[in-house]
């Protein structure tokens, strides 16, 4: 499994902030997947529409998931492909090592895929003598600097073109060294050169699922560049890794999600390639694998189901709330620590590694709601971040200062005398300190806060109680 | 116990219940052996001259380039003159489709061609479009002995024959057809081909500094020749009785209103 530094968040927040590349980066990427977002939405007038549509399709399919999924067995089997079922990452990396090793495989191309991040196939198959290579262009390039991805669709966000450029000259040194990558293009040519021969000689291909379909027995992806097709298509065997939430019923509810996928994701109305694979070669066909297994993983979702987090498995890996969190804009992704970040990291890591190990992700948030507000099918990202609040104070997990300020909170707060009188003579103390220059660049007890901002002093006149008794008062 | 059943059974804890009971279990299967559609978004609900333009118009908007030509015999020569524009050597590898290897191609004699799947060299490809969806100038291509995938992948160049009749308004009319050409009444999915392309403008890629850039792994320059072999496809679309903008007539749906452009 991926090595986790959720724990670390803190201080690789606080690197992140200070790192002038990964800011240049941030500022780049976010405003563009915005704008083409918020466009592709405003020419589908139907969206919200859509989004309920989204959401009622995914919770019919988690209150029968074990009936799906087991009729996606049955139609993957009539068809003449295999399907696998794993609880965890390890025995999931077993069967993928099985597979390869069966197909007497050497080299093995990926599509991308964030299961495959999570149960660290890269690394196993790697350790028992088979060479995985990335096949996206943003992928590809991070398995060369020996990074994860630091987006779920934007694998590379965080690298800027320079870094690119030094990446594949240190890379790929047996082209010339002279030569000039004149415009973003010559990189992508370059990277498109060198895999080509990848494609070509691999054994098996690996490749997500952005979709199973019950009806059918089909794995589904979507993807720009067409490198999860040539995955799948070229080698002999074909191994789809999908999470056990990934099945929807039948293709009309698969093409009802397609309809928010890409516009949330990437602003685009439709991704260029959205591949559906049913089985393996037919008797005439001229290519295509000889073999078809979908690798079911479940490490961990099923026990999402039934508790507040079930609603997170809805969850169709879009991105938008991510490309819309102010605090991903500013950290990025690599100081979540784990393989998910942004908001549905922030629920979803938590749920899969235990909150002791990643309480930190549901705190770093600011409540503004965009993810909510964005998401493709209406997850309440930010309800769910409170519950994992409240299991860390409930399991006494919460920092003891925070503990004892909550704790003192909470005596006044049942006593709206005391309440009423202590909120009077600190506000007005910081009414009367603040008048000058209306706020307070440090203060005791609040550094945490003035560290990074002002504090606004209160208005004179009172604190809200007061003046609106006044008001009633004179009325 | 097998994983399986562990799985299965932690879902089944999760939701507080056993296997379904068959009362139930026969209510979903009838739900997947009528596939109900959802919501179909009215912009393709047009009429006919009306639907083939979006499609026109949603494959250059993805960076498409579309020819058309008036039938079907005259798709060689749009071949020729397309690979000579842009500089590219007449030859080409085609799938083995019966309309596509019907065509006059001794019309053109320069033009050199194989048909079969594509290779690593190969620069040109022309296919077989077996729909397309006016919707997102979504191209469908499944695979099939006459029709071979690494068409659609491997070429930098591919020119994709459509007949203007095969285009739909959105996607779930050609999984019906789909369904009703092969076989769709069996209950496993046996309709399906191994694997269905929807493809919606040339292979690209955002990686690099989220800036666009076409001809990532898959073809650079995709063109659509659009043979008019119905009535429809001839009329311009100034000749529609309404003559306000597409974009300005689009007729919504309302909510719990099924859009059916096949109404």
């Amino acid at each position: 499994m991926v090595a986790l530094t959720s724990p670390d968040f803190k201080r690789r927040a606080a690197r992140a902030l200070a790192d002038p590349g990964l800011q240049k980066a941030l500022k780049r990427g976010g405003s563009g997947f915005h704008s083409k977002r918020s466009t592709a939405v405003a020419a589908l007038p139907e969206f919200e529409r859509l989004r309920e549509i989204g959401r009622d399709i995914k919770n019919h399919t988690l209150a029968n998931l074990d009936h799906y999924l087991e009729v996606f067995e049955r139609n993957v089997v009539a068809n003449g492909g295999q399907v696998h079922w794993c609880r965890d990452a390890a025995e999931a990396r077993a069967t993928v090592l099985g597979i390869c090793r069966e197909a007497d495989a050497r080299t093995v191309t990926k599509g991308k895929s964030m299961i495959s991040e999570e149960i660290g196939i890269n690394e196993h198959l790697e350790a028992n003598g088979i060479t995985p290579v990335e096949t996206d262009l943003g992928e590809y390039i991070l398995q060369l600097v020996n990074e994860p991805p630091s987006h779920i669709i934007a694998p590379a966000f965080h690298l800027n073109r320079e870094d690119w450029e030094q990446r594949f000259r240190a890379a790929h040194t047996d082209l010339p060294k002279d030569r000039v990558f004149h415009e973003r293009r010559d990189i992508m040519v370059e990277a498109r050169q060198k895999l080509r021969e990848r494609f070509l000689a691999a054994d098996v291909g690996i490749t997500g699922a952005n979709f199973l379909i019950a009806e059918t027995g089909s794995s589904v992806i979507v993807t720009n560049e067409g490198n999860g097709d040539l995955t799948q298509t070229l080698p002999r065997v074909h191994i789809a890794l999908a999470s056990i939430e990934k099945v929807v019923p039948t293709l009309e509810d698969c093409t009802s999600l397609l309809r928010l996928l890409a516009r949330s994701a990437t602003g685009q109305d439709f991704s260029v390639y959205t591949t559906f694979s049913t089985g393996v070669r037919r008797a005439e066909d001229l290519d295509g694998p000889e073999a078809y297994h979908v690798v079911l993983i479940d490490n961990g979702r099923s026990n999402m189901v039934g508790t507040e987090f079930q609603e997170m498995l809805r969850c169709i890996r879009c991105a938008a709330c991510m490309n819309h969190c102010p605090v991903y804009g500013v950290t990025g992704g690599h100081a979540y620590g784990w393989v998910y970040p942004g908001p549905m990291g922030s629920v979803l890591t938590p749920s899969l590694v235990g909150v002791e190990k990643s309480g930190h992700l549901p705190n770093a948030s600011t409540f503004c709601g965009r993810c909510e507000s964005v998401c493709p099918v209406k997850i309440p990202l930010p309800k769910m971040m409170r519950h994992w609040r409240e299991r860390e104070f409930e399991r006494h997990l919460t920092p003891s200062t925070i503990r004892r300020g909550l704790g003192v909170w909470a005596w006044f707060a049942r006593r709206p005398g005391w309440y009423r009188a202590a909120s009077r003579l600190g506000m007005g103390a910081l009414a009367l300190l603040g008048r000058g220059s209306g706020r307070f660049r440090s203060l005791p007890l609040a550094g945490g806060w003035t560290r990074g901002r002002d504090l606004p002093a209160p208005e004179p006149g009172g604190t809200f109680m007061a003046r609106y008794a006044a008001t009633q008062r004179r009325r | 116990m097998s994983s399986r059943d562990e799985i299965l059974g932690a879902i089944r804890r999760g939701l507080k219940r056993g296997p379904l009971p068959a009362d139930q279990k026969a209510m979903l299967d009838g739900r997947l052996a009528t596939h109900p559609r959802h919501l179909i978004p009215a912009r393709s609900r047009v009429s006919r001259p009306e639907q083939i333009a979006l499609f026109v118009k949603n494959v250059e908007k993805e960076f498409g380039t579309v020819e058309r030509v008036p039938d079907a015999a005259s798709v060689p020569a749009a071949v020729s003159d397309y690979l000579a524009a842009q500089n590219l050597e007449p030859r080409f590898v085609m799938a083995p489709h019966p309309e596509l290897t019907a065509l006059p191609w001794p019309d053109r004699p320069m033009l050199r061609f194989e048909t079969r799947r594509a290779r690593a060299d190969d620069a040109v490809s022309v296919q077989h479009v077996w729909a397309a969806v006016a919707e997102t100038g979504t191209l469908l291509f499944p695979s099939d002995p006459s029709r071979p995938t690494t068409l659609n992948l491997l070429p930098e160049t591919e020119i994709a024959v459509v007949r203007a009749s095969a285009i739909v308004g959105a996607y779930e009319e050609a999984w019906d057809r789909l369904r009703a050409e092969r076989g769709g009444a069996e209950p496993s999915g046996g309709f399906m081909p191994r694997n269905i392309m929807f493809v919606t403008g040339p292979s690209r890629s955002a990686d690099i500094e989220q800036t666009l850039e076409l001809g990532a792994h898959g073809p650079r320059r995709l063109h659509v020749v659009l043979v008019e072999d119905e009535p429809a496809a001839r009329t311009t679309l100034s000749e529609v009785a309404d003559p306000r903008p597409l974009a300005a007539r689009e007729p919504v749906a309302r909510p719990g209103e099924i859009a059916n452009p096949a109404d």
